[in-house]
């Protein structure tokens, strides 16, 4: 078998005894791969996305890449969707398969000992989904189920609200889920246009990690992934942050109030990203010591988690937070949480504070290495920003380079608080819709 | 405050973990400390779980919610920390802290780097006595827990109900109040209150150390006795002995209306035995009748009756913990489909149970839960916390390491006869809550 195994060892800047060693395996097909060898425990974890994902929805048929998602593992080949979960179960193999708005996720536990089986039964489920009727059927039942409970459920609320104001037209505007109405008219033509448009090899990322070697991954890469489409559907353009400052209040019976609120971000190329993100987790970061978590629950009580993440995603990028608090409360709470916001825009942080947020974030990151599950997670995760495998050794300097002087500037760059916009799901006391 | 009081040395005898695969050493300290280590080596990252043998089931009457609320206030200061600077401290090495309330348990873990363990060993131990508490952490963390219940419960009518369950299955028992309490009495729990439990149940004698990652378990013995060593066992700690439930004589049903309410469905609990100490046979066999009936979202018994041969539901379940102190519930759920009414939903799953009672199930399910059963001990090891949570639990609620040792082949063992058996004994009406969860005002 001929194949380019290209071995990158890779030392992360911390105690030597365990080291992540990345390889890069080419299959003879073209398809590459990410792998941590790790042959302690006698399985293999594998993860592969498609970029593309729910924004890939032709227009009219929102919540078809979702469902078709779902309708992945009900039926392939000559199984049906017993049998395939009968033939799943009885290898003890663990499939999941996600859609998100950027991609279609597919994540797989399978054991050394039924590896060729286990994989043969994951290849069939990609590359010749049934969608049987009653099986389309049976799942739409299940989706509907999810949209109606989301009509009463404050986060699902807010999530919505959040993204159609910010990102109106755009796919990112509308939940991937579609609507009662969409999934109800979606058939099955739309579902299998939906799978070729959705599952290609143009797409295509893939790490492994576990009881498998690079010449064993290079041959199955192209067993499970050469029956797909050379490509897929086109991309959706950038989406553009639209809402400037506000709040919009929605009404929900209940003791609390749902709060989401958002700004401007920085795309992962940006300079300035990593000092972006050594701010976000002084102010944001939803653990004890971090601002808002200090000022909104241990100094006030109001509220039992706060946080705040930069999220860069393939078209927009944005900085979002969440808390829920007692509808008495939430207008106090949204004040600390603009004060807040003005502070680290007016005065940016502390030295003390940058310190213990490098420490936090340099010493946190490779203990995120952890488990056959989530190095291939991690893995795939950073192919698809585009990033080099040598990035985990490279990634904590990137870190500690940023000076106080940085995220000064940064700070009074990133943080505009008057475009600060809220979204307040539930009957607050105090708070009104600024329309 | 200066703990060192010379205990607690050289103590303790090493146990294999038999059949088990993972690298499992066990020993005493001579203040009562259980210590457990789990050595994994393929990252240089280390959890510390610190479990103590009391939850919110051991609480005094009228102060439901003390077990979690004292949880919260283990953040606030000791004579040697102040408020906070534990959480600081494990942020300032990258690592992660966190706990948990349970009926029978409360759990305090810490994830860092491997090198870092013993700075979280001298604090959690400093913890465990020193606790120091100021009435205005007290008066701040009580709103804190009154939003956790708001968020978790009170604004979840599937929560809400979950607790109106629990009080009418249990008639006497405290597994009927909630883990965060009633409100009521979450308001009025002072400082005085969580001093009081503090002092009565956190020591040494009634704790378990579970230290999992890449560490030596001589390492590990070494500073569990220079930190933990020193700490004076409590001659407060007593055995656990609860009100039990009497001979339970009539079947309880339940109707909740919510607004909030959009997929009603119906559930039902049957009271269940646990694993004991050396009496773990019954409890494997629920694991298994379990499964059979609702593990699997495509093949379990509800499943293939009601979502595929017939479409009375969209999502059926069945649930059991066999790890709690006292007996607990084997729980069963179904969501009906849209216009299929909740007593049409119940009906079938009172069918689907008197088939399985009259004819039992397939053997190739059995065999595939077995398989998923036996796969799940080797993808277990992939993550050191959860094997950690997994021994921590098991001995926090009074089985031993021989227990653990032998459950995997318990569950193995067991056979369908076996599973017939517990299922006729625990699927009694008389012993059942139903309960129906629906929007205001809907027909029944």
């Amino acid at each position: 078998m001929m194949m380019r195994i290209a071995a990158l060892l890779i030392a992360l800047a911390l105690p030597a005894r365990a080291e992540i060693a990345i390889q890069t395996v080419t299959s003879p097909g073209g398809i590459t791969a990410w792998l941590v060898e790790s042959h302690d425990i006698p399985f293999a974890a594998i993860d592969i996305r498609f970029r593309g994902g729910t924004s890939l929805d032709a227009p009219g048929k929102r919540g078809a890449v979702n469902l078709m998602t779902a309708l992945i593992e009900e039926g392939a080949g000559d199984l049906d969707a017993q049998g395939f979960a009968a033939a799943r179960d009885g290898l003890a193999a663990q499939f999941r398969f996600d859609s998100s708005r950027d991609d279609v996720s597919v994540s797989a536990r399978f054991l050394t000992e039924n590896r060729d089986q286990a994989l043969a039964l994951l290849r069939s489920a990609l590359t010749e989904p049934r969608f049987d009727a009653d099986a389309v059927d049976r799942v739409r039942g299940q989706v509907l189920t999810g949209l109606r409970a989301d009509e009463k459920d404050g986060e699902a609320i807010a999530e919505r609200l959040m993204a159609a104001r910010n990102f109106g037209d755009h796919p990112y505007g509308t939940s991937g889920d579609g609507t009662i109405d969409s999934v109800t008219a979606l058939t099955r033509d739309d579902i299998l246009s939906a799978y070729k448009g959705a599952l290609a090899r143009d797409r295509i990322y893939v790490a492994a990690a576990g009881d498998i070697t690079a010449a064993e991954l290079g041959t199955l890469l192209d067993d499970l992934l050469g029956g797909l489409p050379a490509t897929g559907a086109p991309l959706p353009g950038r989406a553009n942050l639209q809402e400037k400052g506000g709040v919009v209040v929605a009404d929900l019976p209940g003791p609390q109030s749902v709060v989401q609120f958002s700004q401007k971000g920085l795309p992962f190329e940006h300079p300035d990203y990593f000092a972006a993100v050594i701010l976000n987790e002084i102010l944001g970061g939803g653990r004890f010591g971090a601002r808002l978590m200090t000022e909104v629950r241990e100094k006030r009580g109001l509220t039992y988690g706060i946080g705040t993440g930069l999220a860069s995603l393939d078209h927009a990028e944005w900085l979002v937070g969440q808390f829920e608090s007692a509808n008495t409360k939430v207008a106090e709470a949204i004040a600390v949480v603009r004060a807040e916001w003005a502070k680290i825009a007016a005065e940016g942080v502390t030295a003390d504070e940058l310190d213990k947020a490098k420490t936090f974030l340099t010493g946190s990151y490779p203990l995120r290495f952890d488990g056959n599950g989530q190095i291939a997670s991690l893995l795939v995760g950073m192919q698809m920003i585009g990033l080099p495998s040598d990035y985990p050794a490279t990634r904590n300097a990137r870190i500690e380079a940023v000076t106080l002087e940085d995220v000064r500037r940064v700070a009074a760059e990133l943080f505009t608080p008057d475009d600060l916009f809220f979204v307040v799901v539930g009957q607050p006391e105090g708070v009104v819709s600024t329309e | 405050m200066l703990r060192n009081l010379g205990l607690g040395l050289l103590a303790g005898v090493c146990l294999a973990a038999g059949v088990r695969a993972e690298p499992v050493t066990s020993f005493d300290l001579n203040n009562g400390l259980q210590v457990v280590v789990i050595e994994d080596h393929r990252a240089p990252a280390v959890v510390q779980m610190l479990w103590y043998r009391v939850g919110s089931a051991d609480e005094p009457p009228g102060k439901s919610g003390i077990a979690h609320f004292l949880e919260h206030l283990m953040f606030k200061a000791t004579d040697d920390m102040a408020s906070g600077e534990f959480s600081d401290a494990v942020s300032a090495q990258g690592g992660r802290d966190n706990a948990f309330t349970s009926y029978d348990y409360t759990a305090y873990h810490q994830r860092v780097a491997a090198d870092r363990l013993d700075l979280i060993m001298r604090m959690e131990a400093d913890r465990m006595q020193g606790l120091v508490l100021s009435e205005d952490d007290v008066v701040t963390e009580r709103q804190v827990i009154l939003e956790e219940r708001n968020q978790r419960t009170d604004s979840s009518p599937g929560a809400l109900l979950n607790e109106q369950m629990a009080a009418a299955q249990f008639l006497n028992h405290p597994y009927g109040l909630p883990v965060i309490g009633w409100r009521h009495e979450m308001e009025g729990l002072s400082r005085e209150d969580a001093l009081a439990f503090y002092r009565a149940n956190y020591a040494p004698n009634n704790a378990i150390l579970v230290i999992a990652g890449d560490v030596d378990p001589e390492e590990v013995r070494t500073l569990a006795e220079t930190h933990y060593g020193p700490l004076l066992p409590s001659d407060a700690v007593k055995p656990r002995l609860r009100p039990q439930e009497p001979p339970q004589l009539a079947a309880r049903r339940i109707v909740m209306e919510d607004a909030r309410v959009s997929e009603p469905y119906v559930i039902r609990s049957y009271l269940a035995v646990e694993r004991n100490p050396g009496d773990q046979k019954q409890a494997a066999a629920l694991v298994l009748l379990a499964q059979v009936l609702g593990g699997s979202s495509t093949t379990s018994v509800l499943a293939r009756a009601l979502q595929f041969e017939s479409q009375v539901a969209v999502y059926t379940s069945a649930f059991y913990n066999p790890t709690t102190v006292d007996p607990d519930t084997l729980n069963l759920v179904v969501m009906p489909q849209p216009g299929v009414s909740l007593a049409d939903a119940e009906a079938a799953l009172d069918a689907q149970l008197a088939r399985l009672l009259d004819t039992g199930f397939t053997p190739e399910e059995f065999a595939r839960i077995k398989a998923q059963l036996r796969a799940q001990d080797i993808y277990a090891r992939d993550d050191a916390q959860q094997l950690a949570q997994e021994y921590g639990e098991a001995l926090a609620v009074g089985l031993t390491m021989e227990d653990i040792a032998a459950w995997p082949a318990l569950l193995q063992d067991v056979t369908a006869d076996e599973v017939m058996a517990v299922a006729r004994a625990v699927l009694q009406d008389r012993t059942s809550v139903t309960a129906w969860l629906q929007a205001e005002g809907a027909t029944r």
